[in-house]
């Protein structure tokens, strides 16, 4: 059920997305699916369900090679640079993985305007032009004003702007691009409908379909592009993985000069949490078989890895199937400047500085790329 | 001497080299193995405050194409171009109108439009575009200085998919024909030239080469040779096995 407020917009994708899933058997495909689904130039959703199969997990080094040719073809060896800043971590939501849910007693924090600059000086000073807005999902504490006004900010320091916040609805899209936003990102987290609503016990984040329709009210707002996300971990990360990619080709397809790209977060640890064995748990292996899948499946999209993973995966993804990294990383409320103000989202693996990261890109051969945006 | 000419522009390579997909070490070394005059670069590229900028490493005595890439419109590409001005890149300017994120094939409409606006401003216009004969000549009638027709889509090194198109306009078409996007390999910017082409832009081929500058010059080489083979005059090709013997015109009588 939606929430009042909550805008439905005249759209079938969900739909399709679940149907698709609803009759995707990775268990069915062997050895000759694999080697023919390989031996293809353009990969289609069938290919997609193949390549994410356990079946070819066995041909894990061949794939490596067939994405890294693909990531070649299309960025050459450049490699974009970001970094997050989050600016509030207050949150209405429950989600039960999460260390900002808002029953998770830990220290809150919202910057002021003031203190944005700070940080976006801060950050800009280390050669980032590329930046990604953050905050926890809640109106009343981060509004849709606020952020606004924290874009129209950011313009004077980068030449790309992309926000990482609460669904919106389409005006409001609408205002933050017209403020200045170039790209939405939005993790849709797990697209098991039946365990979305266990995972997310309340706030506005429990209305399912109002967060999967949220690329698409931000292509119909005129963002430059979208990013998906599901965290991995939460379920079958296959099937989720799968949703994902139909999610983001359907949405191209739909709106074709729209940027589609893909985020891959593993689940990490966090304060306050209760720590179990959890039977969803993806490993670097699998993880690295997904992002591969996205890449053959969309070789156009750019793939982001986060710094929640360890630097010696990071650097050995990016030119093969990752295209973008983030460096100076902090997940606490500010930080960049001075001391930060809120505690952090999720432990972080990789805590190296821009200046290392460059320096690691140009050692592998890459490109690192500060802008690749201009905003019109 | 043989001349690549652009409105009154005269360049003595017919190799134009794009920069966006290879470190910008490298550009510099890339430049000089292929002999190239004329180097392309995004302007969102260029664009930028740190000290790591693509125009920094292009040297001084090249003329610089920027492109539009990232326009979806006219209006977009325009602005991009009147940026590109300021920000010190001359007045040769490429225009992308890209609207499909896929394939980045070209929106030959919107091309032309930009084109129209552009060259009233005095920029040499150099529209890439999906091979359309109508369109070419609309986008001469526009004002540009040379037509930029694609081989194949953008970094897919699939080659002369477009070749018999591409060869109308260059039979039709007076400005100079670039092709641009698709070649592959040396032997297809051979062949391409051969055919009449003015000039051949490479970014991709060489970018994913093993080694870039040995292919820049094997690119070199291969622009050079087909040009030389398209001044020379092919020699005929029989299409038939052999001139036949038996008479076909002794019916025709001498009155």
């Amino acid at each position: 059920m939606y929430f009042k407020n909550m805008e439905q917009i005249d759209s079938d994708m969900l739909e399709q997305v679940l149907q698709l899933v609803k009759n995707y058997d990775y268990n069915i495909y062997n050895k000759n699916d694999v080697l023919k689904t390989l031996n293809k130039d353009y990969m289609d959703i069938e290919d997609l369900k193949v390549l994410l199969s356990p079946a070819a997990t066995e041909y894990l080094n061949t794939i490596a090679h067939k994405a890294q040719y693909e990531t070649r073809k299309h960025f050459g060896t450049s490699i974009s640079l970001f970094t997050p800043l989050y600016i509030s971590n207050y949150c209405e939501n429950q989600c039960t993985y999460c260390g900002y849910n808002c029953k998770n007693n830990i220290h809150r924090a919202k910057l002021t305007i003031e203190e944005i600059e700070k940080e976006y000086k801060a950050i800009s000073a280390t050669g980032l032009e590329d930046i990604l807005i953050l905050t926890g999902e809640s109106r009343t504490a981060s509004s849709v004003e606020y952020i606004g006004e924290a874009v129209k900010l950011a313009k004077k320091y980068f030449s790309s702007i992309s926000i990482e916040i609460y669904p919106l609805n389409t005006d409001e899209y609408k205002y933050l691009s017209d403020c200045g936003a170039d790209f939405v990102c939005v993790y849709q987290e797990t697209y098991n409908k039946e365990n979305y609503k266990k995972l997310h016990l309340a706030g506005p984040k429990s209305v399912f379909e109002y967060r999967f329709y949220a690329q698409e009210r931000a292509a119909l707002a005129g963002m430059r592009g979208v990013s998906f996300g599901i965290l991995f971990g939460l379920d079958d990360f296959r099937k989720d993985a799968f949703c994902a990619a139909v999610h983001a080709y359907l949405l191209q397809q739909k709106y074709p000069d729209i940027k589609a790209g893909f985020s891959a977060p593993r689940l990490r640890p966090y304060i306050h949490e209760h720590k179990e064995e959890n039977p969803h748990y993806v490993n670097e292996k699998q993880l690295f078989q997904a992002l591969c899948a996205y890449r053959l499946f969309m070789p156009f999209s750019d793939i982001t890895i986060s710094t929640r993973e360890r630097a010696g995966f990071r650097d050995n993804i990016i030119g093969v199937c990752a295209t973008k990294i983030s460096a100076g990383v902090k997940t606490s409320v500010g930080g960049h400047e001075d001391n930060a103000k809120g505690d952090e989202q999720f432990e972080i693996s990789d805590t190296r500085s821009v200046s290392e990261i460059t320096d690691m890109i140009k050692q592998r051969g890459l490109y690192p790329v500060f802008t690749n945006h201009i905003r019109l | 001497m043989d001349k690549l000419i652009i409105q009154g522009h005269e360049f003595n390579s017919r190799f134009i080299l794009g920069s966006g997909k290879y470190s910008l070490e490298l550009i510099k070394a890339a430049i000089e193995s292929a002999g190239a005059e004329i180097v392309t670069l995004a302007l969102r590229r260029a664009n930028t405050k740190t000290e790591y900028n693509i125009l920094d490493f292009i040297p001084k005595n090249v003329t610089l194409l920027p492109n539009t890439s990232g326009a979806r419109t006219a209006e977009e590409a325009v602005r991009i171009a009147r940026l590109s001005r300021e920000l010190g890149c001359g007045d040769f300017v490429k225009i992308e109108v890209i609207k499909d994120t896929k394939f980045l094939l070209p929106d030959n409409y919107e091309t032309i439009k930009a084109t129209e606006i552009l060259a009233k401003e005095g920029f040499v216009v150099m529209p890439y575009m999906y091979p359309d004969l109508n369109v070419a000549r609309d986008l001469a009638n526009a004002g540009a200085a040379t037509i930029m027709p694609l081989a194949a889509p953008i970094g897919s090194n699939l080659g002369l998919l477009t070749k018999h198109f591409i060869k109308i306009i260059i039979d039709e078409i007076k400005l100079p024909v670039i092709v641009d996007a698709g070649i592959g390999s040396p032997a297809q910017a051979c062949e391409i030239m051969q055919e009449g082409a003015a000039a051949v832009m490479i970014n991709t081929a060489i970018a994913t080469a093993k080694n870039i500058n040995e292919m820049a010059l094997a690119f070199k080489l291969a622009i050079e040779a087909g040009r030389k083979a398209y001044l020379a005059g092919l020699g005929r090709v029989l299409n038939f096995k052999a001139e036949a013997s038996s008479p076909m015109i002794d019916f025709l009588e001498d009155k």
